[in-house]
């Protein structure tokens, strides 16, 4: 160890590995990850949110997984559970889609209408 | 950089791997492949939780969903349902959370909801055997503040204005010990660690050294820089295997990132480090013999002074530390001492880790704030006492401390107030004795435990307390008599007077805390003959009640000597003779016909 600025950098690669671990404040993501959406591709889409929040530095945002949520034709599926307890539902998701989500709902706080599940019911 | 969407932690303190945590990391290793999960759930070893009593602990984040008591069958379930699906498994969980699904963490629940983790806060979240991961959470970040910022004058400052004091027993302020060291004349200067924890139902240090080891070793180094030392030495058990694995593991990795060694931080400062195992004699906990002991001679006290300050280890100026007092020291650095010395009470500063143990619900490690009080230990924290008993006293300090009376039990937790009833803060051991508990009993308990582990050096204490044993035995078996008492006290206070070394100088304390609250009961063996508790076997009677004896029969088919005798319609009796008071036909008799003591 040679300087306070290599402990830094240690600590700053490490934080990524246990920020899991740290109380959450910010929205919580939730994947529907039952049979149905897994085969649908819930997987890949999760993994894309994952991603997309580690390249951006967003720690405080919890991704989890939950059970069928009842519209298996929709799947892949998520949901967005913003701070106040809102909750938007995002359907026939894809990790572009993700992408899109992750930076205007998720760092510019705006919801993404036509991926939520009225707008795609109403259209289709 | 791999991303993990969750991590699942497994406790592996000395209290879960006895229980099978081990076990259970293998099976969720193999489950977790059998669904291919392994590239998306971690497994992290983590040290104790606190929460032994309903242990073997698995806490998955990022729901921070704390499960319970889990069993090697649980973990299918736990991966394909959790895991895999995201439904909690909610019978594993504390059973008062089961109806709220909100609530599954660990911050819910009500044994953690009081503490205040300051020397425990990494127990638990991390993995004790990465250092990234100590780092992550701050670690050596105090060292680095201490040598590019700091003067060792500065330092020993600040720790003096935090108003710590020593965890291990004594309470000596910590700031002053390290004052006298730093001025102390020598070429060669030791920081040693005490992890010799040797009281009878404490395993707070174990629990630090398991779960945090990188906190300690980044204090020794700290200390080493204030008082001009770059020789480290920690006296650790033999007896605990898993902290000695995880000290080991922990100095290797620090010295490969150059944390310990030549020229930390680029500043100069050169400091090593060195563990040294202890065979587990009680004694060499006491710091003349630890030192003797690390020296690789017979651990045996000497008389002070001079004091190790001066002249310690190899008749150098040494400073000797406890496991807990050092972990605070980070915390102290990073945080600053007004923050430190916010917590807890005008003399007793910061918070302190104790060992619930004995008769209590929650079996665990807690951490409080100075000033809680034992109320809110034993029903807040420790849930209470089993099957609806009666609480009637904890035993605090161990050998060397004495017990605190059920009236006292609003009595706030600190240095002084202990020491004004005859208790000691010890190092932090805390047995909750309930109704069944002979104090009498007890004292002998921890007595037996003196004599045996006296070292023999000076004669009050290898005499004197087997003087002492002889005449409680004497007591216990009903043949004591009231000069016998008169004579405990007299030796007690004799022995305290002229011993050596602190072992012997309080050994009678818990002798003398029981006849000081619970002098009844010693007259009850003395003047009736009987023990209140029926713990004494000698003096204990167990009789059938005539009126109440329906002439069953259980009893005698369940005396394992066939000493009770009856025929139909009669009642049953007893030989007190041949009884040996094991208490099963008491147990067992339907009609609740058979008494103690009547």
């Amino acid at each position: 160890m040679k300087s306070l600025a290599e402990l830094e950098a240690i600590r700053n690669k490490a934080q990524e590995q246990i920020n899991l671990r740290k109380n959450k404040d910010g929205m919580r993501v939730v994947v529907g990850m039952a049979t149905c959406g897994i085969a649908a591709g819930a997987r890949p889409v999760m993994n894309a949110f994952m991603e997309e929040l580690k390249k951006r530095n967003i720690d405080n945002v919890v991704v989890t997984m939950t059970g069928c949520m009842g519209v298996c034709r929709l799947e892949p599926m998520a949901e967005i559970i913003d701070t106040n307890g809102k909750r938007f539902t995002y359907v026939k998701l894809t990790s572009e889609k993700v992408r899109r989500i992750v930076a205007e709902h998720i760092v510019n706080g705006k919801p993404v209408i036509e991926y939520t599940i009225g707008q795609f019911e109403s259209k289709n | 950089m791999q991303i993990f969407r969750s991590h699942v932690l497994i406790c592996g303190g000395t209290g879960c791997t006895a229980s099978g945590s081990t076990v259970l990391t293998e099976e969720f290793e193999k489950q977790l492949k059998k669904n291919n999960l392994e590239n998306e759930v971690k497994i992290v070893k983590t040290g104790c939780f606190g929460f032994c009593e309903k242990g073997p602990i698995v806490v998955i984040y990022p729901e921070g969903c704390m499960y319970t008591m889990v069993k090697v069958e649980d973990i299918r379930e736990i991966v394909e349902e959790h895991l895999v699906k995201g439904r909690i498994v909610k019978r594993l969980l504390i059973e008062a959370r089961q109806e709220e699904e909100s609530r599954v963490s660990i911050e819910g629940v009500e044994f953690f909801q009081k503490q205040h983790r300051v020397v425990l806060k990494n127990c638990g979240v991390i993995n004790p055997e990465e250092i990234n991961e100590y780092i992550a959470c701050d670690g050596y970040r105090a060292l680095g503040k201490v040598l590019t910022e700091m003067k060792p004058g500065e330092v020993i400052d600040i720790i003096k204005r935090s108003g710590l004091r020593g965890r291990g027993g004594g309470g000596f302020p910590t700031g002053l010990k390290w004052e006298f060291t730093a001025r102390a004349q020598g070429d060669q200067k030791y920081v040693c660690c005490n992890a010799d924890e040797g009281d009878p139902g404490a395993f707070m240090d174990r629990s630090i050294l398991e779960g945090d080891p990188h906190a300690v070793i980044e204090a020794m180094a700290i200390a080493g820089y204030a008082i001009g030392s770059n020789q480290g030495y920690i006296y650790v058990r033999a007896e605990y295997p898993i902290a000695v694995r995880r000290l080991n593991i922990a100095i290797g990795q620090a010295k490969e990132l150059g944390l310990l060694g030549k020229n930390i931080f680029g500043t100069g400062f050169d400091f090593d480090l060195e563990l040294r195992l202890g065979a587990g004699a009680f004694v060499c906990g006491e710091e003349t013999a630890l030192m003797t002991s690390i020296e690789g001679k017979r651990g045996e006290p000497r008389p002070r002074p001079p004091f190790p300050a001066n002249q310690g280890l190899w008749q150098k100026p040494t400073l000797l530390n406890n496991v807990e007092t050092y972990a605070n020291i980070p915390q102290i650095i990073l945080n600053g001492p007004e923050w430190f010395a916010s917590v807890g009470t005008e003399r007793s500063k910061g918070t302190k880790v104790f060992a619930l143990g004995g008769k209590i619900n929650n079996t665990g490690l807690v951490e409080i704030p100075m000033g809680t009080t034992l109320r809110e230990v034993i029903y807040d924290i420790g849930g209470g006492i089993p099957g609806g008993k009666n609480f009637k006293a904890v035993q605090m300090g161990g050998p060397s401390g004495g017990c605190v009376p059920a009236e006292c039990i609003d009595t706030p937790i600190d240095y002084d107030s202990l020491t004004q009833l005859g208790a000691m803060m010890g190092s932090g051991g805390m047995i909750v004795m309930d109704q069944d508990t002979c104090m009498v009993d007890i004292a002998k308990f921890f007595l037996e435990f003196t004599v045996d582990e006296s070292c023999g050096k000076c004669p009050p204490c290898r005499i004197g307390t087997k003087r002492m044993l002889e005449i409680l035995n004497k007591i216990t078996d009903g043949k004591g008599t009231l000069e016998d008492i008169e004579k405990l006290e007299v030796l007690a206070k004799n022995i305290k007077a002229s011993a050596l070394c602190g072992l012997g100088q309080t050994a009678p304390n818990p002798v003398l805390s029981t006849l000081r609250y619970f002098k009844d009961e010693y007259l009850a063996h003395v003047n009736d003959k009987t023990c209140p508790a029926g713990v004494c076997k000698s003096i204990t009677r167990y009789v059938i009640h005539e009126d109440a004896c329906k002439s069953c029969g259980i009893c005698a088919r369940n005396c394992p000597i066939g000493c009770i005798t009856g025929e139909k319609k009669k009642p049953y009796k007893i030989d007190q003779d041949k009884c040996i008071k094991c208490g099963t036909c008491m147990e067992k008799c339907p009609f609740k016909a058979i008494y103690k003591n009547v």
